[in-house]
């Protein structure tokens, strides 16, 4: 699903170069649920960047869904952003002077779907996530845990191969941070392939395979299906 | 996507109420700037007769002579505006033009038939029955007098429609008459509303002014030996006393229009205008080669300055102000946007291209526009009522707004801001969503 082979960032000024991620290379299979960790700056939200097509990369490849994703112009990166791929934020990153029907509504619109079919994609995600009834507020009327859950909506409605989570539950207290990655569990469960990036550890070992980053580069790829239901138990 | 750009638009430009307001006030008072002086400026640069301008034309004829030239800035050839009654009587009798007429204003008293109506004076033309046909003088009731009226200085008038109302009540007058100076005239037309802007077949009193009230025969005026109430100016010779000195006077007093429909029949006027003051210079009557000079409605109102130096030197002003607010409006807008980066960093990521993003902030751009646009027009009609106050009656007519000057300063509002919006859209569309959502 996301492969990426030797892949380097680099920042360039006219006196310094600094790479964010240097000869980096992971194979995400579909259907799994990869934890990215790492200590602050280590390049995490850099390969999630990239991996969301948000930003270009300096060098190697990177498959997604197969695809060699070099070269692609904006269009055709923005088309497949919209298309495979789902983010869920730390900051949620609602758009506050939306409710919550127009913001998930928001990537099906740039796909061009009809509105029968926008309409029906975003009462089923919302279901989902167990906000239907919230279907007309603002964000500014919703918990952080409910407006998580918002933004998980928006991210399904689409339908992605892929999911890619940056601290999903970093602005939530722990009874609403459990309730999330709950929520992202069972989507593993029903097939999703998820990348999450956290700093937590306690998080990561819900994952099936935790990928570690230090100074841009993967420093180790740690077993699956270890630790799990003792940190579960903790949240 | 329009429908869900245009609601995105006005979703946004509530949020920011202040700074909308701000936008919209900027271009507002920019367009009511421009507006107001452009409204002024087009209705004084206007084409009074759209169909006929290329084919009326005003004759110069200098009999001054070299010493005696006129001083007028920008004219090098220094003609006078105005003929002799000498060279209108020759140039009519010529009938070298397929329509023409000789004309100058005088004034009447009126002494109306319900003698509940007072006696007044109403301002006259004296002209001939061409003066119709050639200006497309509407009528109401009746019709222009004949030829024959014009050579047997008939007692007939024209009448106005404002004065067919005052005095006739409005009824068809045809028929009736009029006793004018305690002389009766025969009725033969009433005029429907006509008011050519700028009044380009006398400017030598009023540019913007009202047409006459009556009009008669130019040869029953000239045996009644109505003055002039216009300009008449003399090269020294004011000619021996009287009446018939006067007509025979060097001085220049009198309009003459004729009508000349192809540019070959105006190239044959021109040269019928040179030999006609050559053979002026074979009988002795002037002492210097012909200079002669025909220029149409267009190049009349050019060499009249129709439009004012000072008008213009205004619109220049009220232009560049705009382009101000203009500048003013784009920093508040790039404000605006670059303040929803993070949103827009978020659309970016959810999907949209930068052409979106780019078409989006330009809706809101001119959704902006529209809006100082329509807030422009007010201050368009409350400049204009302002010019009103401190203005001419006659210029003050001018100031009214038209359908097409609100399509044009909406047009314009809609178009400028959209320019001005041009780079904070393009600020928007380059936004790199990467770093926006690091940020966050």
């Amino acid at each position: 699903m996301l492969k990426m082979t030797h892949l380097s960032k680099a920042y360039r000024t006219e006196v310094v170069e600094t790479y964010a991620l240097r000869d980096f290379s992971i194979n995400v299979r579909e259907g799994e649920f990869v934890a990215v960790t790492g200590p602050s700056g280590s390049g995490k939200t850099t390969f999630l960047t990239i991996a969301g097509l948000l930003e270009e990369f300096t060098g190697g490849e990177y498959l997604l869904d197969g695809a060699d994703v070099r070269g692609l112009n904006d269009n055709q990166r923005s088309k497949l952003r919209n298309e495979k791929i789902g983010f869920i934020f730390q900051a949620f990153n609602l758009i506050p002077d939306l409710n919550v029907y127009d913001n998930i509504e928001v990537p099906l619109r740039y796909r061009g779907l009809a509105a029968g079919e926008r309409k029906r994609r975003i009462q089923d995600s919302l279901q989902r996530v167990g906000l239907s009834a919230r279907m007309r507020h603002y964000p500014a009327e919703l918990s952080g845990g409910q407006q998580q859950r918002v933004a998980i909506a928006r991210a399904l409605a689409g339908s992605p191969r892929l999911l890619l989570a940056d601290e999903p539950t970093g602005n939530l207290d722990t009874q609403m941070a459990r309730g999330v990655m709950e929520l992202l569990e069972e989507l593993h469960r029903d097939g999703a392939t998820i990348v999450m990036v956290t700093h937590d550890p306690e998080l990561a070992v819900r994952a099936q395979r935790e990928v570690h980053i230090v100074d841009g580069q993967v420093v180790d790829l740690a077993a699956p299906s270890r630790r799990v239901s003792g940190v579960s138990a903790q949240l | 996507m329009f429908v869900y750009y245009l609601k995105l638009a006005l979703r946004s430009l509530r949020r920011n109420v202040v700074l909308t307001v701000l936008m919209i006030a900027a271009i507002g008072v920019g367009i009511g700037a421009s507006m107001t002086t452009v409204t002024i400026f087009r209705a004084m640069d206007a084409d009074p007769v759209p169909e006929k301008s290329g084919q009326l034309f005003a004759p110069q004829i200098d009999n001054y002579g070299p010493t005696n030239k006129k001083v007028v800035a920008g004219d090098e050839e220094q003609l006078q505006d105005q003929i002799t009654y000498t060279d209108a009587v020759n140039l009519m009798n010529a009938h070298a033009a397929t329509r023409q007429a000789a004309m100058y204003v005088t004034a009447l008293p009126v002494t109306p038939p319900n003698r509940d109506l007072q006696p007044f004076q109403a301002h006259t033309r004296a002209t001939y029955k061409d003066f119709f046909q050639m200006f497309q003088v509407p009528f109401l009731y009746g019709g222009p007098w004949s030829a024959s009226d014009d050579t047997d200085r008939a007692s007939v008038v024209i009448i106005s429609r404002g004065l067919n109302d005052r005095v006739f009540g409005g009824a068809n007058s045809v028929g009736r008459t009029l006793n004018l100076d305690n002389h009766e005239y025969r009725v033969v037309g009433v005029l429907d509303r006509w008011r050519p802007l700028p009044r380009f077949y006398d400017l030598t009193t009023s540019k913007y002014g009202e047409g006459e009230e009556l009009y008669i025969p130019f040869s029953r005026a000239i045996e009644a030996h109505m003055e002039s109430w216009e300009s008449s100016n003399c090269a020294g010779d004011v000619g021996a006393p009287g009446w018939d000195g006067y007509l025979h006077s060097e001085c220049v007093w009198l309009q003459f229009w004729v009508e000349l429909p192809t540019p070959a029949d105006a190239a044959r006027y021109r040269v019928f205008l040179n030999n006609y003051a050559a053979e002026q210079e074979r009988s002795g009557r002037f002492h210097w080669p012909p200079r002669t000079r025909l220029r149409n409605v267009k190049e009349w109102l050019v060499h009249w300055h129709a439009v004012s130096d000072e008008v213009r030197i205004l619109v220049l002003v009220a232009f560049s102000f705009l382009f101000v607010c203009l500048l003013n409006a784009m920093g508040l807008m790039l404000a605006k946007i670059m303040n929803r980066a993070g949103d827009i960093g978020v659309r970016r990521a959810l999907g949209a291209n930068r052409a979106t993003i780019f078409g989006q902030c330009l809706m809101e751009a001119g959704v902006v526009g529209l809006a100082g646009g329509l807030l422009g027009l007010a201050l368009t009609a409350l400049g204009l009522a302002g010019v009103r106050l401190i203005v001419s009656e006659s210029t003050a007519r001018l100031t009214h707004l038209s359908l097409s000057d609100i399509a044009i300063a909406l047009g314009l509002a809609v178009c400028a801001t959209t320019l001005a919006g041009l780079y904070p859209t393009w600020r928007a569309a380059h936004v790199q969503p990467a770093w926006q959502l690091k940020a966050q």
